[in-house]
């Protein structure tokens, strides 16, 4: 990573001719071998060209295959050991504290991957907090993708198998934790049995024909082995396929810049800089997980013991990432209501079903929520800072504010005897937060947001605040503002210029109204919401007229940015971009088109 | 005749239900009673006294002073009556410093004590001597030879995790109570708190002799044992897992996307312009 520019100067997409081997290297017949035979070769050196813009921003996905890959590798081992079966067996491995016991053999098997396999405890650990990453890193990814606006036309799709990918490795990440038949294995399925009763009608029909027959019956692990090591896995792995495909044929998106347009690409290419970051940063997350799984213990199932319908520990939680489900079944209200002989039970189904649903159908629908209100029907590979757009933002923040109330409270019992609160002091505390904070949190945002184009717009007019205090011959104090410099300035007033959409024309000729009428006042009504108190970003007169204001005020520019600016408003063209994509292929980036 | 009516429920009267009742159970108890808590000689006596008036100074405020407990207006314990808490239960709440309690509070906590043995010792004897209750165990009902560790796993979890955590760790419990950690927590205090159960803990009456010693062994064993596969994390379960994955976790490999991204090609051209 330190000395790049050579490298990617020579193979920079500007100059093919580079990344075509000049010397035969070791191997090469057996390259030469297969590309005769398949014709990967060409298809290959175009997409090994291809071009990804950078930013730290970007990895945060990578993290989620990365993590994935370790998943895969810990997993295979595991499953060389585990036997996914309900047989009661006698324990008589040399974990002493259990021995002699009867317990299913899942669980005496994952006794043995912990104490008698060499490197299975280590495995085992490394694939749970792999779990564990995998899910939280899919998760800043989603957030990244979201704030910034990058699920927009054409890439909603994308978004839409992200959402899969989030949901699937749930699932997947509830099935592993269940499989080792631990005490914390067992109660989170017994959760998981009381959701699915919850169902109206058909609730113990849906728990029967998953646990065949009545909890927990013998069937459920090694049903759930199936779907935890072949369908889900599978699933995903497809899902990831098309992902990265969809990823490859879109091109990424990039933040505005300085000949970076919105239909170029500009940045590296694949082979060998982001070849060599990505691989390096594989080892950074293999590294990170391997270290955690030496060092710090996760699900102690040795400690849980074997499942037993009449145990229950204190501090029985789900991973992370369920956490916020079982936030929301402590919450609940204690409501049931009896229905022509069935109970419905809403204490349950509302938060063990409807959250997911919630939270899953509201994200999915998103995109095509804000096309429609803002009629924004184009494509978009440029992406926002979510300080422009201060509504998109603000809902964020309250669903994270939403999700983050609930995930504390579904560790309520530990948070009251770490700070020694009342349980139910956090408990009545946290169904009113979760209520109130994410539109404390929408107001707060969305008012930040807008402080902060307030803040871009000073920069543009004004410059910025130099630190140098001059005092004028009246004896007054000044600091002195400094233009800001050219290529920051595009940067900051690239992002459109956004008005609300209008109702059409209320009738025809004839005075007939037009139709759908109704839905287009809605739409009218909600674009104003959405672009309410909007800070306009500067026009080229306004700016023009603050260069002048500056120069003849004395403040400003003298001496300290004598250079002329170039700000490209409006149009979002830089003016001196012709110089820019050109200054650009001489050096070590490359641009492509899109 | 009126009077008494309105004072039925005056918690005297059940008091002297109680004590009805114990005169007859009483002569009855002390053919079976344990030989170590039997026989008043003069020297007992000595101590009971001792131990009345250390209760009067340190607890009759509470307590009442013939340890009868008192009952505020709001109809809860001031201090709740101690007659036939036995000797185990003062001997567990003075020595773990929990009585005398500081000031009225959902819960005593476990604190430096202020008796010495001996006080103890008479205070215990006190209690005892105003009905029977279950007496301070002797060394070898603690003892924990011969106990068999995985049985007492057993015990432990279905018994107490639904309390103490899976690795006696702790738990909360309704309105600000808990159950306190067990790590530290001495083999006399373990035995002393199964018979007498401790404000929301319940009396295990069903546990024998050789359960307990078995608990004991167990929750010694925990304390000996290696941490297996690294740092417990306070053995509360996944939230603190949940609390590492992401702190320690993601925080560091956006750490490095970070660093990465800044010192990643462009970082480096833009050195050289
Ligand atoms: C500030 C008031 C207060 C003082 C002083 C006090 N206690 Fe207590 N005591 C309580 C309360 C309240 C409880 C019940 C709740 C609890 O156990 O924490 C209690 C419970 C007890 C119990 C347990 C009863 C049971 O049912 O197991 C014993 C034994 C006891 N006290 C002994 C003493 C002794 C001995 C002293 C004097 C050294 C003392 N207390 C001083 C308030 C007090
Ligand atoms: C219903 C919940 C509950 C259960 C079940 C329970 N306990 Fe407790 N335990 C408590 C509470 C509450 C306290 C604190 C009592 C106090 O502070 O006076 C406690 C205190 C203790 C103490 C004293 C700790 C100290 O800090 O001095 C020990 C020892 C103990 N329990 C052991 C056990 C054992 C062994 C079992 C199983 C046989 C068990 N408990 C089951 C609630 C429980
Ligand atoms: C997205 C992918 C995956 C996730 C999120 C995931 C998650 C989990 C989790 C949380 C556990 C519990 C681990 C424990 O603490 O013991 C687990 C167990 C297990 N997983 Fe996975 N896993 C994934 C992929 C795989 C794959 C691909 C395989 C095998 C091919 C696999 C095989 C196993 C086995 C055999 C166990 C049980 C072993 C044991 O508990 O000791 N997993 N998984």
């Amino acid at each position: 990573m330190s000395a790049p520019t050579t490298t990617s100067g020579s193979t920079s997409a500007v100059a093919p001719a580079a990344s075509v081997p000049k010397r035969p290297m070791k191997g090469a017949g057996a390259v030469t071998w297969l590309d005769e035979r398949l014709g990967l070769g060409g298809l290959a050196k175009k997409q090994l060209r291809k071009v990804f813009p950078d930013h730290w921003s970007f990895m945060l996905g990578e993290i989620a295959l990365w993590s994935f890959v370790i998943l895969l590798l810990t997993g295979v081992f595991l499953s060389l050991w585990f036997k996914p079966s309900m047989a009661e067996v006698e324990y008589m491995g040399s974990y002493a504290e259990l021995r002699g016991l009867h317990m299913s053999e899942a669980y005496a098997t994952s006794l043995d991957l912990s104490f008698d396999v060499r490197g299975g405890l280590l495995m085992r650990q490394m694939h749970h907090w792999a779990a564990n990453l995998f899910l939280a890193s899919m998760t800043i990814h989603m957030l990244r993708v979201f704030f910034t606006g990058a699920f927009r036309k054409p890439r909603e799709l994308n978004w839409i198998i992200g959402l899969a990918l989030l949901q699937l490795g749930i699932v997947e990440g509830f099935a592993g934790y269940s499989l080792p038949d631990d005490l914390l294995s067992g109660t989170g399925l017994r959760i998981a049995e009381g959701i699915m009763r919850s169902v109206p009608v058909v609730g113990s029909y849906i728990s029967f024909f998953a646990f065949g027959g009545e909890f927990p019956g013998d069937d459920i692990i090694p049903r759930l082995y199936v779907v935890h090591v072949l369908l889900l896995p599978g699933l995903l792995l497809g899902l990831i396929a098309a992902h990265m495909l969809l990823l490859v044929y879109h091109k990424h998106t990039q933040w505005p810049g300085p000949g970076r347009t919105n239909n170029n690409v500009v940045g590296f290419p694949l082979m060998p800089v982001y070849m060599a970051k990505a691989g390096g940063f594989f080892f950074i997350v293999f590294g990170v997980t391997a270290l955690m799984g030496a060092l710090l213990q996760i699900n102690p199932i040795w400690m849980y013991g074997p499942y037993n319908p009449s145990q229950v520990t204190a501090g029985s939680q789900p991973d992370w990432y369920m956490g916020w489900l079982d936030g929301g079944l402590r919450l609940m209200l204690p409501w049931e209501s009896e229905l022509f002989g069935y109970t419905i039970s809403w204490n349950v189904m509302i938060p063990g079903l409807g959250l997911m649903g919630l939270l899953f159908g509201v994200l999915g629908a998103y995109p095509f929520i804000e096309r429609w209100i803002t009629g924004d029907k184009r494509e978009h590979h440029l992406l926002e800072r979510p300080r422009n757009q201060p509504t998109r933002t603000g809902f964020g923040a309250a669903g994270v504010t939403a999700y983050g109330l609930l995930w504390i409270a579904g560790g309520n019992d530990v948070i009251a005897t770490q700070f020694s609160l009342s349980i139910n002091t956090v408990i009545v505390f946290m169904r009113f937060a979760v209520i109130i904070g994410p539109v404390l949190a929408f107001i707060i945002a969305r008012r930040w947001a807008l402080s902060l184009q307030r803040h871009d717009r000073e920069l543009v007019l004004h410059g910025y605040e130099t630190g140098v205090i001059v005092r004028s011959p009246e004896g007054s104090y000044s600091e002195i503002h400094a233009p800001i410099d050219p290529s920051r300035a595009y940067s900051l007033t690239t992002h459109e210029r956004r008005v609300p959409l209008e109702v059409s024309a209320s009738a025809d000729a004839n005075g007939v109204a037009a139709p759908g009428r109704g839905k287009e006042r809605i739409r009218a009504r909600l674009s104003r919401f959405w672009y309410a108190d909007e800070v306009p970003k500067p026009t080229t007169a306004e700016i023009e007229e603050a260069a002048h204001h500056a120069q003849h005020n004395g403040h400003g520019a003298d001496g300290l940015d004598g250079r002329e600016r170039h700000v490209g408003i409006e149009t979002g063209g830089f003016v001196g971009g012709d110089d820019w994509s050109s200054s650009e292929s001489d050096s070590s980036s490359s641009s492509a088109k899109r | 005749m009126k009077k008494l009516s309105t004072h039925r429920r005056h918690p005297l009267a059940g008091l002297v239900v109680v004590l009805l009742g114990l005169v007859v159970a009483g002569s009855l108890y002390a053919a079976v009673r344990p030989a170590a808590a039997d026989g008043s000689s003069s020297s007992d006596t000595d101590l009971i006294a001792e131990g009345r008036e250390l209760f009067v100074v340190g607890c009759a405020s509470c307590h009442g002073l013939n340890a009868e407990g008192i009952e505020m207006q709001s109809g809860s314990n001031n201090g709740p009556s101690l007659i036939g808490v036995g000797a185990a239960a003062v001997d567990f709440q003075v020595e773990t410093g929990r009585m005398p309690m500081a000031r009225p509070d959902v819960q005593a906590p476990r604190k430096e004590g202020m008796y010495s043995d001996e006080e103890i010792a008479a205070l215990a004897a006190y209690v005892a001597s105003l009905a029977p209750g279950p007496a301070i165990p002797a060394p070898e009902e603690y003892s924990t030879e011969g106990a068999s560790v995985a049985r007492g796993g057993e015990f432990f979890r279905t018994n107490c995790t639904a309390c103490h955590n899976f690795a006696g760790a702790g738990g909360a419990l309704a309105e600000g109570r808990y159950a306190p950690p067990l790590k530290g927590v001495s083999p006399e205090h373990i035995v002393e708190a199964i018979v007498t159960g401790p404000q929301q803990m319940p009396v295990f009456s069903w546990l024998e002799p050789q359960d307990r010693k078995d608990i004991i062994a167990y929750l010694e064993r925990l304390e000996e044992q290696p941490a297996y596969g690294g740092s417990p994390l306070g053995s509360l379960g996944p939230v603190t897992e949940g609390l590492w994955g992401w702190l320690g976790g993601i925080g560091s490999l956006v750490l490095a996307s970070v660093w990465i991204g800044n010192n990643g090609v462009r970082a480096g051209k833009k050195k050289q312009q």
